[in-house]
């Protein structure tokens, strides 16, 4: 066989058109270019309903914008706002983590009972419980990577296995601040900063939303972590270890709970078995409300922060306001869904 | 003719530059694969090489063991018999990773590429580059200038120049821009050989030219390349040599040069027999 002088038709056809943004030409209405810019800068949203709502309440309310309501509204989003890192790493993954709550609330308690009962120096009690947070996002993780459950099941299930030993190792009593070693309210203790008065807890939030964001944009892992939750089989075809990945971001998430474990101590000044019912759902409202996407793939750990922010204006407002609880719930509620809303119109984007 | 020499510049027309398989190694090779699923045999004995600087197509029908054969070579199966020759060198290939580090690199039809991470990020995927010094090897942090810029280099290499910016994230691009970018990241860092299977399967006329002429262009870079394609029209327009499997095995090999598409499709069928395709319709017959 040898060279062939047919023509071959590459040659004759002109040159193709080239791999250009053509669809770019179109004219784009009003909505069209919200949708792009919304979808181009995910943080835009939240910080627009932060703003809002912090205007909104500003008038409502004069006491609103004190300091001391300011410095108020910090520590009572701290470890929600905690929770709600560790959250957003599992829904970066297209998870979801329904034991949270259940997780913190353990590693209080586990925390407080070395401590007060078992007379375990305090440093040596919040490793144990940094380390028991750990373990039970690994055992999450576990289950996810490996027998391969869907995340809400597996957390279903492990909200309920882990609150369970709490009521054990706690005896269902609340163990009392003053009994712990002071290293475990240290979080609670409050430093003022121009004149305003904030707490370690608060600071500590501020620390972890460093490094996670860090992690997540400046790192190898935080890539292969969007990856993985943007498109899990592209992902291994791409060469990178799905199942570690996943892995890993159950075991930081887990260890992110436990440091709202030592938060939530010195917030309440005693570790309640009790305490952080209702903060399974309230760390995912503040994780959708910042424009982290529940497909996975997409969000921001700044937009988690102020997320959790809206959630803690809204309920701090509205009781400022004089409104009953109920309606701070109601409210939330109607947040979620918009913002579910938000997200899912933004995602329509398609060039 | 004997080693083809790899061209240079992207512009030249491309000629012929089908290898002669009697002096020349071949670059891939798959000998006596089989690969069973239960009682259904995917690949019964299928052979298959691969010369420098060519493009061999790859057709079939539904279940002639077409993507069981490139997934053995993309290393996401394992055959249960067989062998397969980098260079001439027996090599296993137990994953997708193993297969990229013998230099083999797959376009998947998925395109396996992250919608929502740019350009760059999706180029470097799984083999990111980290900043040099203590900032890379302690706080593990990326190096995205470098990555960028070699990102505009290999999307420059291929002549994809409208895609300016490789911080735009992926899924505004359009489908024949996402294959490109696919493409490039192959062409970027296979050595030896880049697998393309079914690049044009989604894109519309216009697209399917550009990408057509990237595949082109990768061959003229001196990358052989193996493309798996029901478009007998694409086929026969870019193919070098052009196999044919069918249950389970190669069947042929045909020239496309000499060979009426319809012909192929008769033998890839079934209706017709190798044997009785004319003179000059099989790839290597002059040769022997």
């Amino acid at each position: 066989m040898t060279t062939s002088n047919t023509p071959r038709v590459t040659t004759t056809t002109p040159e193709p058109p080239p791999l250009g943004p053509e669809a770019d030409v179109r004219p784009q209405s009003l909505t069209d270019r919200v949708q792009h810019l919304l979808h181009a800068q995910a943080t835009l949203g939240p910080a627009a309903v932060l703003l809002l709502t912090v205007l909104a309440f500003a008038l409502i309310s004069p006491n609103f914008l004190q300091p001391a309501n300011l410095s108020l509204i910090l520590q009572q989003t701290a470890v929600i706002g905690t929770l709600a890192l560790g959250q957003t790493l599992i829904i970066l993954t297209a998870g979801i983590d329904l034991s949270v709550g259940s997780i913190m609330v353990l590693c209080s308690i586990i925390m407080g009972r070395l401590s007060a009962d078992l007379g375990v120096p305090a440093p040596v009690a919040l490793l144990v419980g940094l380390a028991s947070g750990m373990a039970c996002g690994l055992f999450n993780g576990f289950l996810v990577t490996r027998v391969k459950l869907p995340p809400f099941i597996v957390t279903l299930g492990s909200l309920n296995i882990f609150f369970a030993l709490n009521l054990w190792i706690s005896r269902s009593e609340t163990i009392r601040g003053a009994d712990m070693g002071d290293l475990l309210l240290w979080t609670g203790r409050v430093v003022t900063i121009g004149g305003t008065r904030v707490t370690y807890g608060s600071i500590l939030m501020l620390v972890i939303v460093a490094v996670l964001a860090y992690a997540l944009h400046r790192t190898q892992w935080g890539r292969h972590v969007y990856a993985t939750g943007d498109d899990r089989e592209a992902a291994r075809l791409a060469g990178i270890r799905v199942n570690r990945v996943l892995l890993s971001v159950y075991a930081v998430a887990g260890l992110v709970y436990a440091v709202g474990a030592w938060m939530l101590i010195g917030r309440i000044a005693s570790a309640s078995p009790q305490a952080g019912v209702m903060d399974n759902l309230d760390s995912i409202t503040a994780v959708v409300l910042g424009g982290t996407s529940l497909f996975g793939g997409r969000g921001m750990i700044i937009g988690t922060v102020m997320g959790a922010l809206i959630v803690g204006v809204c309920r701090n407002g509205l009781s400022l306001a004089g409104v009953d609880v109920l309606w701070q719930n109601f409210a939330v509620g109607v947040l979620v869904i918009l913002a579910v809303s938000l997200d899912q119109w933004i995602r329509k984007v398609r060039r | 003719m004997t080693q083809p020499t790899p061209r240079t510049d992207p512009a030249e027309p491309a000629e012929e530059t089908v290898p002669d398989p009697s002096t020349t190694r071949p670059v891939l090779q798959a000998r006596g694969l089989v690969k069973r699923y239960g009682g259904v045999t995917a690949l019964a004995g299928a052979d298959l090489e691969l010369y420098p600087g060519e493009i061999l197509a790859v057709i079939g029908d539904n279940g002639a063991g077409k993507s069981s054969l490139i997934k053995v070579l993309s290393g996401a199966i394992v055959p249960d018999e067989g062998e397969i020759l980098v260079d001439g060198a027996p090599v296993r290939l137990p994953t997708p990773i193993a297969a990229r580090e013998a230099g083999i690199e797959t376009v998947h039809q998925s395109l396996a590429v992250a919608p929502s991470l740019d350009i760059a990020t999706n180029l470097f995927l799984g083999r990111e580059l980290r900043r040099p010094g203590v900032l890379g090897s302690v706080l593990r942090m990326l190096d995205r200038a470098r990555m960028r810029a070699e990102a505009a280099r290999h999307l420059d290499d291929l002549g994809i120049m409208t895609i300016q910016n490789p911080n735009q994230a992926v899924e505004t691009l359009s489908g024949g821009q996402r294959q490109a970018v696919a493409v490039a990241r192959a062409a970027a860092f296979g050595n030896r050989v880049v697998i393309m299977d079914e690049p044009t399967a989604a894109l519309g006329v216009r697209e399917s030219r550009a990408v057509l002429d990237l595949i082109l262009r990768v061959r003229d870079k001196g990358l052989p390349v193996i493309l798996i394609s029901h478009n007998m029209p694409h086929v026969f327009e870019i193919a070098d040599r052009v196999h044919v499997q069918r249950l389970g095995r190669r069947i042929a090999v045909l020239d496309p040069s000499g060979c009426a598409m319809s012909d192929a499709v008769a033998v890839m069928t079934g209706a017709l027999d190798p044997a009785e395709l004319p003179e000059g319709a099989l790839a290597g017959r002059a040769a022997r």
